[in-house]
């Protein structure tokens, strides 16, 4: 196949949500078709550089999902299997990337909900959605302590951590964490982003993190926009 | 098949079947005695010719009959009244297939409103801060033809409204006893292009209105075969009595083979019982009764059982129509229909509140939730009606749009099937088996087919106002925008030459 054919039926796959064969599409007639895991290792194959494919199809058909998000047109949902597309991408990419330094990815980000708090949908959407946009994600999951996620940070070398609480009991465990990163000194190489639905802008502001989302799409935005301005390592 | 409406899967049955038997019997028994009282000598005579028997009587200063009608003559009418009935339509998809046997529920408008409010935003600057805010400012006008011909319109672009009463009362100062009917229905078929209903206030204006509806359908034949206009009449003055005037209609409206609706609308504690029990036996008696005449005079006749009763306020004994008891009376009306197979039409949308707000959204939702559940075929008072049923409001209706639209997603089936397991199975174990346990990617079908309600759209994004009304203001304003699908030159220009009584104002091909 044509490295311009090859590009386009992997925007096209990221914006049918497809990871693989066996996915369906929003339209009908896809299963059995090569899904973006498929397509990228083809593309991969055939030469063309993990840039081209990160920039060209993946990033491209991400763009072209928030396009059709803002329009009305898409769904979370849709952006969210968009999402889980790309990451299969990003996977079957994962050991060209690691030779290539992950010039490619826009950032590390050590995800976790707090400690005492169980809930988990919030913080697997702003993962899978980071994802999509190019982050090397790490999930610790649910019920996480301060001193682990701040242990996490500094193994990974991460560039931000984002965290999440859904009760307002939990939400105070998010200023540990704050701590925890300036006890250990990480707290000018990492920034802090909070989300969850009792958190605020003004919360964010006192307990020191450096940005708030108030959903996913919010965070992957402050994500960017703070390790563009400067909080990258 | 019709694809408008919703098909409501099992409806509510209020009544066993024992209860059901139990009104019908009870309405048998008072049908013979008292009977009922009867001012139109016609009916009378029918109805002595299929075996009831007549005492003449006089009351005030007109005579009147008591009929005592044996069940023989009613079981003979609903022998001979279709179970199927369509309300025809300029197009052939908006047509309203009616089938008493079925569950598929229709909604479209209704009464006879005095006023349209108007509703229009205006800028208030707070005395606590100086803020500017903008709320919504209301003000009632009399109805009139231009009213008429804006809702006739509206009602065309409201997608879950299938068929359009008359809703606004014409009070123009060039509208008289004698052009009314022949203004309001021209209205009504030249600017949409739905199932149209309505009463005739004259009844020497019949032929005119029956002679334009064959113009625009091509002549009698396809007018029955299409019937574009359907007929109410109000010939039960409840309790028990057939006016003398709508049996006239009734009768004439039968014999011309056109769908007419038997309206009768008791008053739960004035001129009906307030319990159910006594309620339903005298309405379901009174439909019966005006079901007997229209069969009688033409067996076989395009027939709706319309049954609109209702509650009486206890401190002033207006109707009231936002309470559980008017719910009731209209549930087991449309119970009874279906056990008579005869289509049925009910009530459900109507608001005591005056202006659109909380009230009257609390009015609606609950009788647009509860009446449908039984299934009626037709529900009319739907979009847009306020204060009982004095005023109607154009924003309101915009609103109830999509009211209905979320009470159609409320009833359709469950989906509960044996093919389905395997599927449901097999994505429950996908999704436990992958990384974050979410099912976003499995709803992105039904999303598409339109299954997953979207949520009601008029909520702003202002989070210290409510912006619902405001925004229902704007939709009204782009649906107004829309050019009208008026019925063609050609038809209209043989209208204009052959239905007397047409004011020139309302064509819309005038220089």
């Amino acid at each position: 196949m044509l490295k311009e054919e090859l590009i386009k039926r992997i925007v096209e796959n990221v914006l049918q949500g497809r990871r693989n064969k066996d996915d369906e599409g929003i339209e009908e007639d896809y299963v059995g078709e090569p899904g973006v895991a498929e397509l990228v290792q083809e593309a991969l194959d055939n030469g063309i550089d993990t840039n081209t494919i990160l920039l060209e199809a993946l990033s491209k058909g991400m763009k072209q999902v928030g396009e059709k998000y803002e329009t009305g047109e898409y769904f979370i949902p849709d952006m969210l299997t968009a999402a889980e597309a790309v990451e299969a991408g990003m996977k079957v990419m994962e050991p060209h990337l690691a030779s290539a330094g992950e010039s490619e990815r826009k950032g590390k980000v050590i995800m976790a909900t707090v400690e005492k708090d169980l809930h988990d949908i919030g913080k697997n959407l702003v993962s899978i959605m980071l994802k999509g946009a190019g982050f090397n994600v790490v999930d610790l999951g649910i019920d996480v302590p301060a001193a682990r996620i701040a242990e996490a940070a500094e193994q990974e070398k991460a560039d931000l951590v984002g965290l999440s609480a859904l009760l307002n009991t939990t939400m105070v465990n998010m200023e540990d964490v704050v701590k925890e990163l300036e006890n250990k000194g990480l707290r000018d190489k990492v920034k802090v982003i909070i989300g969850g639905a009792p958190t605020s802008d003004d919360f964010a502001a006192e307990i020191g993190a450096d940005g708030y989302g108030k959903d996913a799409f919010a965070a992957i935005r402050v994500a960017e926009n703070l390790l563009q301005s400067g909080g990258k390592n | 098949m019709s694809e408008r409406g919703v098909v409501v899967a099992k409806p509510y049955e209020r009544l066993s079947q024992e209860q059901v038997e139990l009104v019908h019997q009870t309405s048998l028994d008072l049908l013979e005695t008292p009977g009922i009282l009867c001012y139109n000598e016609e009916a009378v005579a029918l109805l002595e010719k299929a075996g009831a028997t007549a005492k003449k009587t006089r009351e005030g200063e007109h005579d009147a009959w008591w009929v005592s009608i044996p069940e023989k003559v009613v079981q003979k009418a609903l022998d001979s009244a279709p179970t199927k009935v369509t309300l025809g339509a300029r197009k052939p998809e908006n047509q309203v297939v009616m089938d008493a046997e079925g569950s598929r529920v229709y909604f479209g408008t209704g009464s006879e409103t005095n006023y349209w409010l108007e509703v229009e935003p205006e800028t208030f600057v707070s005395k606590q801060d100086g803020r500017e805010q903008v709320f919504p400012v209301t003000k009632k006008n009399r109805g009139s033809l231009e009213y008429l011909c804006r809702s006739a319109h509206l009602a065309e672009q409201l997608d879950n409204l299938d068929f359009f009463l008359r809703n606004v009362n014409v009070q123009d100062s060039d509208i008289s006893g004698e052009n009314k009917d022949v203004n309001v229905f021209f209205a009504a078929l030249n600017y949409t292009t739905k199932p149209i209903v309505s009463g005739v206030a004259d009844p020497e204006q019949l032929e005119n209105v029956v002679a334009m509806a064959e113009i625009i359908t091509g002549g009698r034949e396809q007018l029955i075969k299409n019937p574009i206009v359907t007929f109410i009449t109000s010939v039960i003055k409840s309790p028990l009595q057939i006016v003398d005037e709508t049996a006239d209609k009734l009768m004439a409206i039968s014999k011309l083979g056109l769908p007419v609706i038997i309206s009768t609308s008791p008053q739960g504690g004035s001129t009906a019982p307030i319990e159910e029990f006594g309620m339903a036996a005298q309405v379901n008696a009174e439909t019966l009764a005006g079901i007997a005449i229209n069969q009688l005079a033409n067996p076989g006749a395009p027939v709706i059982y319309g049954a609109v009763p209702v509650r009486a306020r206890m401190d002033d004994l207006h109707d009231m129509y936002g309470v559980p008891e008017f719910c009731h009376y209209n549930m087991i009306c449309a119970q009874m229909a279906r056990y008579y197979k005869v289509p049925c039409y009910s009530t459900a949308g109507v608001a005591d509140a005056k202006v659109p707000g909380v009230q009257a959204a609390v009015e609606k939702m609950f009788t647009y939730t509860a009446v449908p559940s039984s299934a009626p075929d037709l529900i009319h008072y739907a979009f847009g009606l306020l204060d009982k049923t004095q005023t109607f409001c154009p924003e309101q209706a915009v609103l109830e749009n999509h009211q209905i639209a979320m009470v159609k997603s409320l009833y359709r089936e469950s989906g509960v099937e044996a093919g389905e397991a395997g599927r449901i199975k097999s994505m429950i174990e996908e999704v436990m088996n992958s990384p974050y346990r979410l099912y976003a990617r499995f709803a992105r079908k039904m999303l598409r087919r339109g299954e997953i309600f979207p949520g009601f759209p008029f909520e702003g994004d202002l989070e210290e106002e409510d912006q619902t009304l405001l925004a229902a203001h704007d939709k009204l304003k782009e649906l107004e925008k829309q050019e009208p699908e008026h019925l063609s030159e050609d038809i209209c220009k043989r209208i204009f030459e052959q239905i007397p009584g047409l004011l020139p104002r309302l064509n819309p091909y005038k220089k």
